[in-house]
Protein backbone atom coordinates (compact mmCIF):
# COMPACT_ATOMS: atom_id res chain seq x y z
CA UNK A 1 0.00 0.00 0.00
CA UNK A 2 0.69 3.40 -0.95
CA UNK A 3 -0.08 6.35 1.64
CA UNK A 4 0.74 10.01 0.34
CA UNK A 5 0.62 12.18 3.67
CA UNK A 6 0.08 15.76 2.58
CA UNK A 7 3.21 15.11 -0.39
CA UNK A 8 4.33 18.54 -1.68
CA UNK A 9 7.09 19.17 -4.29
CA UNK A 10 8.33 22.29 -5.59
CA UNK A 11 11.23 23.73 -7.34
CA UNK A 12 13.79 26.01 -6.83
CA UNK A 13 14.04 28.64 -9.90
CA UNK A 14 16.02 31.72 -9.32
CA UNK A 15 15.12 32.02 -5.78
CA UNK A 16 11.52 31.32 -6.12
CA UNK A 17 9.81 28.15 -5.30
CA UNK A 18 7.41 26.49 -8.33
CA UNK A 19 4.79 24.33 -7.03
CA UNK A 20 4.62 21.27 -9.09
CA UNK A 21 2.50 19.17 -7.01
CA UNK A 22 0.19 20.86 -4.14
CA UNK A 23 0.01 18.49 -1.08
CA UNK A 24 -1.87 15.92 -1.86
CA UNK A 25 -2.77 12.59 0.09
CA UNK A 26 -3.85 9.42 -1.38
CA UNK A 27 -3.86 5.90 -1.28
CA UNK A 28 -2.66 3.32 -3.96
CA UNK A 29 -4.06 -0.59 -2.77
CA UNK A 30 -1.73 -3.16 -2.84
CA UNK A 31 -2.12 -5.14 -5.80
CA UNK A 32 -4.66 -2.56 -8.35
CA UNK A 33 -3.49 -0.74 -11.18
CA UNK A 34 -3.51 2.74 -10.05
CA UNK A 35 -3.69 5.36 -13.63
CA UNK A 36 -2.32 9.30 -13.22
CA UNK A 37 -3.63 11.06 -16.12
CA UNK A 38 -3.02 14.68 -16.71
CA UNK A 39 -1.83 16.71 -19.70
CA UNK A 40 2.08 17.52 -20.12
CA UNK A 41 2.89 19.50 -17.10
CA UNK A 42 0.52 18.39 -14.58
CA UNK A 43 2.46 16.56 -12.39
CA UNK A 44 2.56 13.73 -13.15
CA UNK A 45 5.64 12.87 -13.59
CA UNK A 46 6.98 14.55 -10.64
CA UNK A 47 3.86 12.36 -8.72
CA UNK A 48 5.64 9.08 -9.99
CA UNK A 49 8.83 10.10 -9.47
CA UNK A 50 8.23 10.81 -5.76
CA UNK A 51 7.32 7.30 -5.37
CA UNK A 52 10.68 5.66 -5.89
CA UNK A 53 12.05 9.18 -4.26
CA UNK A 54 13.90 10.19 -7.97
CA UNK A 55 12.20 13.46 -6.41
CA UNK A 56 12.38 13.83 -3.12
CA UNK A 57 9.24 15.72 -1.69
CA UNK A 58 9.62 18.94 -0.20
CA UNK A 59 6.96 18.27 2.22
CA UNK A 60 4.53 15.65 3.84
CA UNK A 61 5.34 11.66 4.03
CA UNK A 62 4.99 9.37 2.07
CA UNK A 63 4.31 5.21 3.35
CA UNK A 64 5.05 2.17 1.90
CA UNK A 65 3.70 -0.50 3.54
CA UNK A 66 3.78 1.05 6.70
CA UNK A 67 7.28 2.53 6.07
CA UNK A 68 8.01 6.25 5.57
CA UNK A 69 10.37 5.74 2.83
CA UNK A 70 10.83 9.97 3.28
CA UNK A 71 12.92 8.89 6.49
CA UNK A 72 15.64 6.70 4.52
CA UNK A 73 19.31 7.06 4.27
CA UNK A 74 21.16 6.39 1.07
CA UNK A 75 21.58 2.66 1.58
CA UNK A 76 18.09 1.86 2.79
CA UNK A 77 17.21 4.12 -0.02
CA UNK A 78 19.26 2.33 -2.38
CA UNK A 79 17.77 -0.98 -1.28
CA UNK A 80 14.09 0.14 -1.01
CA UNK A 81 14.53 0.68 -5.22
CA UNK A 82 15.13 -2.05 -5.87
CA UNK A 83 11.86 -3.10 -4.94
CA UNK A 84 10.30 -0.74 -7.35
CA UNK A 85 10.90 -1.31 -10.73
CA UNK A 86 10.10 1.47 -13.38
CA UNK A 87 9.78 1.47 -17.14
CA UNK A 88 10.42 5.07 -19.45
CA UNK A 89 8.54 6.15 -22.28
CA UNK A 90 11.65 6.34 -23.96
CA UNK A 91 12.67 2.73 -22.86
CA UNK A 92 16.03 3.89 -21.26
CA UNK A 93 17.92 0.96 -22.33
CA UNK A 94 21.74 0.53 -22.18
CA UNK A 95 22.62 0.75 -25.82
CA UNK A 96 25.90 -1.05 -25.28
CA UNK A 97 24.58 -4.17 -23.57
CA UNK A 98 22.54 -6.81 -25.08
CA UNK A 99 19.23 -7.38 -24.24
CA UNK A 100 19.89 -10.30 -21.75
CA UNK A 101 22.71 -8.23 -20.11
CA UNK A 102 20.12 -5.45 -20.20
CA UNK A 103 18.08 -7.52 -18.01
CA UNK A 104 20.63 -8.67 -15.64
CA UNK A 105 21.93 -5.18 -15.01
CA UNK A 106 19.73 -4.37 -11.48
CA UNK A 107 20.60 -7.68 -10.52
CA UNK A 108 23.72 -7.05 -11.16
CA UNK A 109 23.66 -3.82 -9.40
CA UNK A 110 22.17 -5.36 -6.25
CA UNK A 111 25.41 -7.86 -5.74
CA UNK A 112 23.41 -10.08 -3.77
CA UNK A 113 23.08 -12.56 -6.89
CA UNK A 114 24.68 -15.11 -8.53
CA UNK A 115 26.18 -15.77 -11.43
CA UNK A 116 23.74 -18.99 -12.04
CA UNK A 117 20.52 -17.37 -10.00
CA UNK A 118 21.21 -14.08 -12.37
CA UNK A 119 21.46 -16.47 -15.72
CA UNK A 120 17.94 -18.49 -14.80
CA UNK A 121 16.19 -15.14 -13.88
CA UNK A 122 16.86 -13.72 -17.42
CA UNK A 123 15.98 -16.64 -19.01
CA UNK A 124 12.83 -16.95 -17.09
CA UNK A 125 12.14 -13.17 -17.92
CA UNK A 126 13.04 -13.40 -22.04
CA UNK A 127 9.94 -16.06 -21.88
CA UNK A 128 7.64 -14.48 -19.90
CA UNK A 129 8.20 -11.19 -22.35
CA UNK A 130 8.63 -13.49 -25.23
CA UNK A 131 12.03 -12.57 -26.23
CA UNK A 132 13.97 -15.29 -25.82
CA UNK A 133 15.37 -15.25 -29.97
CA UNK A 134 16.27 -11.43 -29.03
CA UNK A 135 18.12 -12.11 -26.22
CA UNK A 136 21.95 -11.28 -27.96
CA UNK A 137 21.04 -8.72 -29.69
CA UNK A 138 21.28 -4.54 -29.12
CA UNK A 139 18.91 -2.60 -27.99
CA UNK A 140 19.07 -0.47 -31.50
CA UNK A 141 18.21 -3.52 -33.19
CA UNK A 142 14.98 -4.34 -31.95
CA UNK A 143 11.54 -2.63 -32.57
CA UNK A 144 9.80 0.08 -29.90
CA UNK A 145 7.43 -3.02 -28.64
CA UNK A 146 10.56 -5.20 -27.87
CA UNK A 147 12.42 -2.39 -26.49
CA UNK A 148 9.68 -1.74 -23.99
CA UNK A 149 9.29 -5.51 -23.74
CA UNK A 150 12.67 -5.52 -22.50
CA UNK A 151 12.20 -2.25 -20.13
CA UNK A 152 9.70 -4.08 -18.64
CA UNK A 153 11.78 -7.37 -18.36
CA UNK A 154 14.39 -5.50 -17.06
CA UNK A 155 11.68 -3.53 -14.17
CA UNK A 156 10.97 -7.23 -12.79
CA UNK A 157 14.01 -8.42 -12.86
CA UNK A 158 14.39 -7.95 -8.71
CA UNK A 159 10.60 -9.08 -8.21
CA UNK A 160 9.83 -5.70 -7.32
CA UNK A 161 6.49 -5.40 -5.18
CA UNK A 162 5.92 -2.03 -7.52
CA UNK A 163 5.94 -0.88 -10.70
CA UNK A 164 5.75 2.43 -11.95
CA UNK A 165 5.41 2.94 -15.75
CA UNK A 166 6.06 6.75 -16.93
CA UNK A 167 3.98 7.13 -20.09
CA UNK A 168 5.24 4.00 -20.91
CA UNK A 169 3.06 3.38 -24.02
CA UNK A 170 3.15 6.83 -25.63
CA UNK A 171 6.12 6.09 -28.26
CA UNK A 172 3.99 3.32 -29.39
CA UNK A 173 1.73 2.40 -31.99
CA UNK A 174 -1.54 1.83 -31.23
CA UNK A 175 -1.12 -2.13 -31.76
CA UNK A 176 1.73 -2.42 -29.49
CA UNK A 177 0.27 -0.32 -26.84
CA UNK A 178 -2.10 -3.04 -26.86
CA UNK A 179 0.27 -5.70 -26.29
CA UNK A 180 2.46 -3.73 -23.91
CA UNK A 181 -0.76 -2.89 -21.55
CA UNK A 182 -2.02 -6.59 -21.80
CA UNK A 183 1.57 -7.73 -20.50
CA UNK A 184 1.15 -5.79 -17.65
CA UNK A 185 -2.32 -6.91 -17.22
CA UNK A 186 -1.09 -10.19 -17.12
CA UNK A 187 2.09 -9.40 -14.83
CA UNK A 188 -0.80 -7.83 -12.25
CA UNK A 189 -2.45 -10.23 -12.49
CA UNK A 190 0.44 -13.26 -12.15
CA UNK A 191 2.41 -11.66 -10.09
CA UNK A 192 0.06 -9.50 -7.69
CA UNK A 193 2.25 -6.57 -8.47
CA UNK A 194 0.86 -2.91 -7.73
CA UNK A 195 1.23 -1.43 -10.72
CA UNK A 196 1.25 3.00 -11.00
CA UNK A 197 0.92 4.09 -14.66
CA UNK A 198 0.95 7.74 -15.72
CA UNK A 199 -0.56 8.48 -19.27
CA UNK A 200 -1.92 11.39 -21.09
CA UNK A 201 -4.20 8.87 -22.72
CA UNK A 202 -7.87 8.20 -21.10
CA UNK A 203 -7.90 4.79 -23.57
CA UNK A 204 -4.83 3.21 -21.50
CA UNK A 205 -6.80 3.69 -18.18
CA UNK A 206 -9.94 2.72 -20.10
CA UNK A 207 -7.96 -0.63 -20.80
CA UNK A 208 -6.19 -1.50 -17.20
CA UNK A 209 -6.35 0.47 -14.42
CA UNK A 210 -8.45 -0.23 -11.59
CA UNK A 211 -8.79 3.04 -10.24
CA UNK A 212 -7.51 6.58 -11.89
CA UNK A 213 -6.62 9.60 -10.57
CA UNK A 214 -6.38 13.03 -12.39
CA UNK A 215 -4.31 15.58 -12.20
CA UNK A 216 -4.41 19.38 -13.32
CA UNK A 217 -1.88 21.98 -12.58
CA UNK A 218 -0.10 20.52 -9.94
CA UNK A 219 -3.53 18.79 -8.20
CA UNK A 220 -5.81 15.80 -8.13
CA UNK A 221 -8.79 16.68 -9.49
CA UNK A 222 -10.57 13.70 -9.70
CA UNK A 223 -9.82 10.29 -8.65
CA UNK A 224 -11.80 7.27 -8.46
CA UNK A 225 -13.03 4.19 -10.02
CA UNK A 226 -11.83 3.92 -13.38
CA UNK A 227 -15.81 2.79 -14.26
CA UNK A 228 -17.27 5.79 -11.97
CA UNK A 229 -14.58 8.81 -13.16
CA UNK A 230 -14.79 7.80 -17.21
CA UNK A 231 -18.64 7.07 -17.31
CA UNK A 232 -19.80 10.06 -15.28
CA UNK A 233 -16.69 12.31 -15.66
CA UNK A 234 -17.19 15.20 -13.18
CA UNK A 235 -14.77 18.10 -13.40
CA UNK A 236 -13.98 19.85 -16.65
CA UNK A 237 -10.66 18.60 -17.28
CA UNK A 238 -11.61 14.70 -16.64
CA UNK A 239 -14.65 15.45 -19.05
CA UNK A 240 -11.84 16.78 -21.96
CA UNK A 241 -10.32 13.75 -21.67
CA UNK A 242 -13.20 11.35 -21.85
CA UNK A 243 -14.47 13.28 -24.84
CA UNK A 244 -10.92 13.16 -26.58
CA UNK A 245 -10.76 9.64 -25.74
CA UNK A 246 -13.91 8.96 -27.42
CA UNK A 247 -13.30 11.25 -30.11
CA UNK A 248 -16.32 13.45 -29.66
CA UNK A 249 -16.09 16.54 -31.26
CA UNK A 250 -18.19 19.16 -28.70
CA UNK A 251 -19.42 21.42 -30.98
CA UNK A 252 -20.80 19.24 -32.98
CA UNK A 253 -22.79 17.13 -30.46
CA UNK A 254 -24.19 20.73 -29.32
CA UNK A 255 -25.59 20.88 -32.86
CA UNK A 256 -26.51 17.59 -33.47
CA UNK A 257 -28.97 17.95 -30.21
CA UNK A 258 -30.35 21.21 -31.25
CA UNK A 259 -31.65 19.42 -34.53
CA UNK A 260 -33.21 16.45 -32.16
CA UNK A 261 -36.56 16.73 -31.16
CA UNK A 262 -37.89 16.49 -26.90
CA UNK A 263 -36.50 14.95 -24.59
CA UNK A 264 -32.80 14.06 -24.18
CA UNK A 265 -31.16 11.36 -22.41
CA UNK A 266 -28.26 9.76 -21.87
CA UNK A 267 -28.17 6.08 -20.67
CA UNK A 268 -25.12 4.39 -19.12
CA UNK A 269 -25.12 0.28 -19.29
CA UNK A 270 -22.77 -1.28 -16.97
CA UNK A 271 -21.86 -5.23 -16.72
CA UNK A 272 -24.53 -7.32 -17.49
CA UNK A 273 -27.40 -4.64 -18.67
CA UNK A 274 -24.95 -3.56 -21.06
CA UNK A 275 -26.81 -6.70 -24.01
CA UNK A 276 -30.22 -6.48 -22.86
CA UNK A 277 -32.81 -5.55 -25.41
CA UNK A 278 -33.81 -2.94 -23.35
CA UNK A 279 -35.16 0.06 -25.76
CA UNK A 280 -37.79 -1.93 -27.65
CA UNK A 281 -39.69 -3.07 -24.61
CA UNK A 282 -39.10 0.15 -23.07
CA UNK A 283 -40.76 2.82 -25.89
CA UNK A 284 -43.71 -0.62 -26.16
CA UNK A 285 -44.49 0.35 -22.39
CA UNK A 286 -44.43 3.85 -22.36
CA UNK A 287 -45.12 5.04 -25.25
CA UNK A 288 -42.21 6.66 -26.35
CA UNK A 289 -40.90 6.82 -29.83
CA UNK A 290 -36.72 7.21 -29.44
CA UNK A 291 -34.42 8.13 -31.86
CA UNK A 292 -30.74 7.38 -31.21
CA UNK A 293 -28.31 10.34 -31.38
CA UNK A 294 -24.99 8.63 -30.44
CA UNK A 295 -23.68 5.37 -28.70
CA UNK A 296 -21.35 3.09 -28.15
CA UNK A 297 -20.32 -0.47 -26.56
CA UNK A 298 -16.92 -0.83 -25.30
CA UNK A 299 -14.93 -2.11 -22.60
CA UNK A 300 -13.10 -0.82 -18.98
CA UNK A 301 -10.78 -3.30 -18.15
CA UNK A 302 -13.24 -6.48 -18.45
CA UNK A 303 -16.31 -4.81 -17.77
CA UNK A 304 -18.92 -4.09 -20.63
CA UNK A 305 -20.44 -1.05 -20.72
CA UNK A 306 -22.58 1.16 -23.60
CA UNK A 307 -23.67 4.36 -23.65
CA UNK A 308 -27.11 5.55 -25.97
CA UNK A 309 -26.98 8.93 -26.25
CA UNK A 310 -31.65 9.53 -26.92
CA UNK A 311 -34.37 11.78 -28.13
CA UNK A 312 -37.82 10.45 -26.83
CA UNK A 313 -40.76 11.99 -28.10
CA UNK A 314 -44.84 11.43 -26.64
CA UNK A 315 -45.93 8.74 -24.82
CA UNK A 316 -45.53 8.84 -20.91
CA UNK A 317 -41.47 10.16 -20.04
CA UNK A 318 -42.15 8.79 -16.55
CA UNK A 319 -42.91 5.68 -17.32
CA UNK A 320 -40.06 5.34 -19.15
CA UNK A 321 -37.77 6.20 -16.84
CA UNK A 322 -39.12 4.09 -13.76
CA UNK A 323 -38.21 1.18 -16.27
CA UNK A 324 -34.55 2.48 -17.51
CA UNK A 325 -33.50 2.82 -13.82
CA UNK A 326 -35.46 -0.74 -12.75
CA UNK A 327 -33.09 -2.22 -15.39
CA UNK A 328 -30.17 -0.85 -13.91
CA UNK A 329 -29.31 1.52 -16.47
CA UNK A 330 -27.95 5.00 -15.26
CA UNK A 331 -29.76 7.46 -16.75
CA UNK A 332 -28.97 11.31 -17.19
CA UNK A 333 -31.07 14.09 -18.56
CA UNK A 334 -29.25 16.12 -21.00
CA UNK A 335 -32.36 18.18 -21.82
CA UNK B 1 66.82 5.45 -60.64
CA UNK B 2 68.34 4.69 -57.77
CA UNK B 3 71.26 7.01 -58.34
CA UNK B 4 68.21 9.60 -58.59
CA UNK B 5 66.81 8.44 -55.19
CA UNK B 6 70.51 8.75 -53.75
CA UNK B 7 70.82 12.27 -55.00
CA UNK B 8 67.75 13.10 -54.15
CA UNK B 9 67.82 11.80 -50.52
CA UNK B 10 71.69 12.62 -50.18
CA UNK B 11 71.57 13.56 -46.42
CA UNK B 12 69.10 11.15 -45.15
CA UNK B 13 70.32 8.92 -42.66
CA UNK B 14 67.59 5.92 -42.43
CA UNK B 15 68.67 4.44 -39.11
CA UNK B 16 68.18 8.11 -37.88
CA UNK B 17 64.90 8.30 -39.18
CA UNK B 18 63.97 5.09 -37.46
CA UNK B 19 65.74 6.18 -34.10
CA UNK B 20 63.36 9.43 -34.39
CA UNK B 21 60.29 7.44 -35.21
CA UNK B 22 60.90 5.08 -32.28
CA UNK B 23 60.86 7.69 -30.16
CA UNK B 24 58.17 9.49 -31.58
CA UNK B 25 56.02 6.25 -30.65
CA UNK B 26 57.58 6.17 -27.46
CA UNK B 27 56.73 9.88 -26.38
CA UNK B 28 53.22 10.05 -27.91
CA UNK B 29 52.56 6.20 -26.40
CA UNK B 30 53.35 7.37 -23.14
CA UNK B 31 51.99 10.92 -22.94
CA UNK B 32 48.53 9.64 -23.96
CA UNK B 33 48.72 6.50 -21.30
CA UNK B 34 49.30 9.39 -18.91
CA UNK B 35 46.88 11.76 -20.61
CA UNK B 36 44.11 9.44 -20.55
CA UNK B 37 44.96 7.95 -17.19
CA UNK B 38 44.48 12.13 -15.30
CA UNK B 39 42.29 13.08 -17.59
CA UNK B 40 39.85 10.67 -17.97
CA UNK B 41 38.69 10.47 -13.77
CA UNK B 42 39.37 14.26 -14.68
CA UNK B 43 36.56 14.23 -16.47
CA UNK B 44 34.17 12.17 -15.15
CA UNK B 45 34.42 14.28 -12.05
CA UNK B 46 33.94 17.40 -14.23
CA UNK B 47 30.88 16.05 -15.82
CA UNK B 48 29.67 14.64 -11.69
CA UNK B 49 30.67 18.18 -10.43
CA UNK B 50 28.73 19.82 -13.30
CA UNK B 51 25.38 21.93 -13.04
CA UNK B 52 22.17 19.58 -12.37
CA UNK B 53 24.54 16.17 -12.26
CA UNK B 54 24.78 13.37 -9.81
CA UNK B 55 27.32 15.31 -7.58
CA UNK B 56 26.65 19.03 -8.25
CA UNK B 57 29.41 20.65 -6.49
CA UNK B 58 29.50 24.33 -7.92
CA UNK B 59 32.51 25.75 -5.96
CA UNK B 60 34.57 22.04 -6.92
CA UNK B 61 33.85 22.33 -10.67
CA UNK B 62 34.65 26.26 -10.99
CA UNK B 63 38.16 25.33 -9.84
CA UNK B 64 38.59 22.09 -11.47
CA UNK B 65 37.35 23.75 -14.79
CA UNK B 66 39.40 27.01 -14.01
CA UNK B 67 42.70 24.61 -14.23
CA UNK B 68 41.98 23.20 -17.14
CA UNK B 69 41.23 26.29 -19.31
CA UNK B 70 44.77 27.55 -17.51
CA UNK B 71 46.57 25.02 -18.65
CA UNK B 72 44.35 24.69 -22.33
CA UNK B 73 44.52 28.18 -23.09
CA UNK B 74 48.72 28.10 -22.54
CA UNK B 75 50.25 27.68 -26.23
CA UNK B 76 52.04 24.38 -26.11
CA UNK B 77 55.20 25.99 -27.10
CA UNK B 78 55.15 28.39 -24.05
CA UNK B 79 54.35 25.07 -21.66
CA UNK B 80 56.82 23.34 -23.07
CA UNK B 81 59.40 26.15 -21.62
CA UNK B 82 57.38 27.01 -18.26
CA UNK B 83 57.37 23.11 -17.35
CA UNK B 84 61.01 23.30 -18.11
CA UNK B 85 62.00 23.51 -13.62
CA UNK B 86 59.39 20.58 -13.09
CA UNK B 87 59.90 18.43 -15.27
CA UNK B 88 63.34 18.52 -13.43
CA UNK B 89 62.47 18.04 -10.37
CA UNK B 90 60.28 15.18 -11.27
CA UNK B 91 62.64 13.27 -13.38
CA UNK B 92 66.26 14.72 -13.23
CA UNK B 93 66.26 16.07 -16.92
CA UNK B 94 63.97 18.68 -19.15
CA UNK B 95 65.50 16.79 -22.34
CA UNK B 96 65.44 14.16 -24.80
CA UNK B 97 62.61 11.89 -24.80
CA UNK B 98 62.22 11.55 -21.12
CA UNK B 99 62.28 15.06 -20.58
CA UNK B 100 59.26 15.96 -22.97
CA UNK B 101 56.97 13.41 -21.18
CA UNK B 102 55.98 15.53 -18.56
CA UNK B 103 55.00 18.85 -20.73
CA UNK B 104 53.17 16.49 -23.37
CA UNK B 105 50.36 14.54 -20.32
CA UNK B 106 50.12 18.78 -18.91
CA UNK B 107 48.50 19.34 -22.40
CA UNK B 108 47.21 16.57 -23.02
CA UNK B 109 45.42 15.12 -20.26
CA UNK B 110 43.27 18.44 -19.99
CA UNK B 111 41.93 18.44 -23.25
CA UNK B 112 41.28 14.84 -22.95
CA UNK B 113 39.24 15.64 -19.65
CA UNK B 114 37.24 17.82 -21.76
CA UNK B 115 36.12 15.26 -24.05
CA UNK B 116 35.28 13.22 -21.91
CA UNK B 117 33.46 15.37 -20.28
CA UNK B 118 31.32 16.22 -23.59
CA UNK B 119 31.35 12.81 -24.35
CA UNK B 120 29.54 12.05 -20.82
CA UNK B 121 27.21 14.50 -21.74
CA UNK B 122 26.20 13.04 -24.78
CA UNK B 123 24.67 10.41 -22.60
CA UNK B 124 20.83 10.41 -22.30
CA UNK B 125 19.92 11.39 -18.99
CA UNK B 126 16.99 8.63 -19.07
CA UNK B 127 19.40 6.19 -19.07
CA UNK B 128 21.79 7.78 -15.59
CA UNK B 129 17.58 7.84 -14.62
CA UNK B 130 17.03 4.32 -15.33
CA UNK B 131 19.81 3.41 -13.54
CA UNK B 132 19.57 5.49 -10.28
CA UNK B 133 15.80 4.12 -10.61
CA UNK B 134 17.63 0.37 -9.72
CA UNK B 135 19.15 1.89 -6.71
CA UNK B 136 22.85 1.92 -8.33
CA UNK B 137 25.31 3.83 -6.85
CA UNK B 138 27.11 7.21 -7.96
CA UNK B 139 29.88 4.86 -8.11
CA UNK B 140 27.80 2.21 -10.54
CA UNK B 141 26.72 4.08 -12.33
CA UNK B 142 29.65 5.75 -13.61
CA UNK B 143 31.25 2.29 -14.08
CA UNK B 144 28.20 0.71 -15.24
CA UNK B 145 26.17 3.09 -16.99
CA UNK B 146 27.98 5.90 -18.00
CA UNK B 147 31.22 5.18 -19.39
CA UNK B 148 30.15 1.68 -21.65
CA UNK B 149 27.39 4.53 -22.45
CA UNK B 150 30.09 6.93 -23.90
CA UNK B 151 32.91 4.54 -24.51
CA UNK B 152 32.82 5.05 -28.67
CA UNK B 153 32.82 8.86 -27.70
CA UNK B 154 35.53 8.35 -25.52
CA UNK B 155 37.44 6.36 -27.90
CA UNK B 156 37.28 9.07 -30.64
CA UNK B 157 38.49 11.24 -27.66
CA UNK B 158 41.81 8.99 -27.32
CA UNK B 159 42.17 9.32 -31.14
CA UNK B 160 41.89 13.04 -31.24
CA UNK B 161 43.80 13.59 -28.15
CA UNK B 162 46.90 10.92 -29.76
CA UNK B 163 46.52 12.89 -32.74
CA UNK B 164 46.98 16.28 -30.88
CA UNK B 165 49.92 14.69 -28.69
CA UNK B 166 51.86 13.87 -32.35
CA UNK B 167 52.20 17.23 -33.05
CA UNK B 168 52.70 18.61 -29.78
CA UNK B 169 55.57 15.79 -29.76
CA UNK B 170 57.16 17.46 -32.85
CA UNK B 171 57.18 20.36 -31.22
CA UNK B 172 59.20 19.86 -28.08
CA UNK B 173 62.12 19.30 -30.38
CA UNK B 174 62.02 22.84 -29.62
CA UNK B 175 63.77 22.77 -26.46
CA UNK B 176 65.22 19.52 -26.91
CA UNK B 177 62.91 16.67 -27.07
CA UNK B 178 63.75 13.84 -29.07
CA UNK B 179 61.76 12.36 -32.31
CA UNK B 180 60.74 13.35 -35.78
CA UNK B 181 60.06 16.68 -34.63
CA UNK B 182 63.71 16.91 -33.29
CA UNK B 183 65.36 15.59 -36.22
CA UNK B 184 63.15 18.04 -38.76
CA UNK B 185 64.28 20.80 -36.44
CA UNK B 186 67.60 20.02 -36.21
CA UNK B 187 68.81 19.07 -40.19
CA UNK B 188 65.76 19.98 -42.20
CA UNK B 189 65.31 23.80 -40.89
CA UNK B 190 68.88 24.39 -39.06
CA UNK B 191 70.71 22.69 -41.95
CA UNK B 192 68.73 23.34 -45.06
CA UNK B 193 68.53 19.62 -45.37
CA UNK B 194 65.17 19.46 -47.38
CA UNK B 195 65.11 16.21 -47.98
CA UNK B 196 64.91 15.28 -43.99
CA UNK B 197 62.39 17.95 -43.21
CA UNK B 198 60.19 16.15 -46.60
CA UNK B 199 61.09 12.64 -44.82
CA UNK B 200 59.83 13.36 -41.33
CA UNK B 201 56.76 15.25 -42.61
CA UNK B 202 55.74 12.62 -44.43
CA UNK B 203 55.81 10.08 -41.54
CA UNK B 204 54.36 12.06 -39.21
CA UNK B 205 51.27 12.66 -41.59
CA UNK B 206 51.24 8.48 -42.48
CA UNK B 207 51.57 8.28 -38.71
CA UNK B 208 48.76 10.73 -37.82
CA UNK B 209 46.43 8.78 -41.03
CA UNK B 210 47.29 5.84 -38.81
CA UNK B 211 46.04 7.10 -35.81
CA UNK B 212 42.54 8.25 -37.03
CA UNK B 213 42.12 5.23 -39.06
CA UNK B 214 42.12 2.97 -35.95
CA UNK B 215 40.60 5.04 -33.80
CA UNK B 216 37.48 5.31 -36.33
CA UNK B 217 37.30 1.67 -36.67
CA UNK B 218 37.37 0.78 -32.50
CA UNK B 219 34.79 3.69 -32.54
CA UNK B 220 32.50 1.65 -35.16
CA UNK B 221 33.23 -1.15 -33.97
CA UNK B 222 32.22 0.06 -29.99
CA UNK B 223 28.97 1.58 -31.65
CA UNK B 224 25.60 0.16 -31.17
CA UNK B 225 23.82 3.02 -31.93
Amino acid sequence: MIVFDQVQKSYQVGGRAIPALHPTSMTIETGEVFGIVGHSGAGKSTLVRLINLLEPPTGGRILIDDENITGYNASELRAFRRKVGMIFQHFNLLSSKTVADNIAFPMKLAGIYSRTEIHERVDELLKRVSLVDQADKYPSQLSGGQKQRVGIARALACRPTILLCDEATSALDPQTTQSVLKLLADINRELGLTIVLITHEMDVVRRVCDRVAVMDAGEVVEMGAVSDVFLHPKHPTTRDFVFESENIDRDEMQQDLQHAQGRILRLTFRGESTYTPLLGSVARESGVDFSILSGRIDHIKDTPYGQLTLSLVGGDLDIAMNAFEAADVHVEVLR
Amino acid sequence: MEALMENLLSNVDWTEIGWASWDTLVMVGMSLLFSVLIGLPLGVLLFLFGKRQLLEQPVAYAVLSFVVNVLRSVPFIILLIVMIPFTVMLIGTSLGVAGAIPPLVAGGAPFFARLVETSLREVDRGIIEATQAMGATVKQVVFGALLPEALPGIIAGITVTAITLVSYAAMSGVVGGGGLGDLAIRFGYQRFQTDVMVITVALLVIFVQLLQMAGDRLVLYFSRK
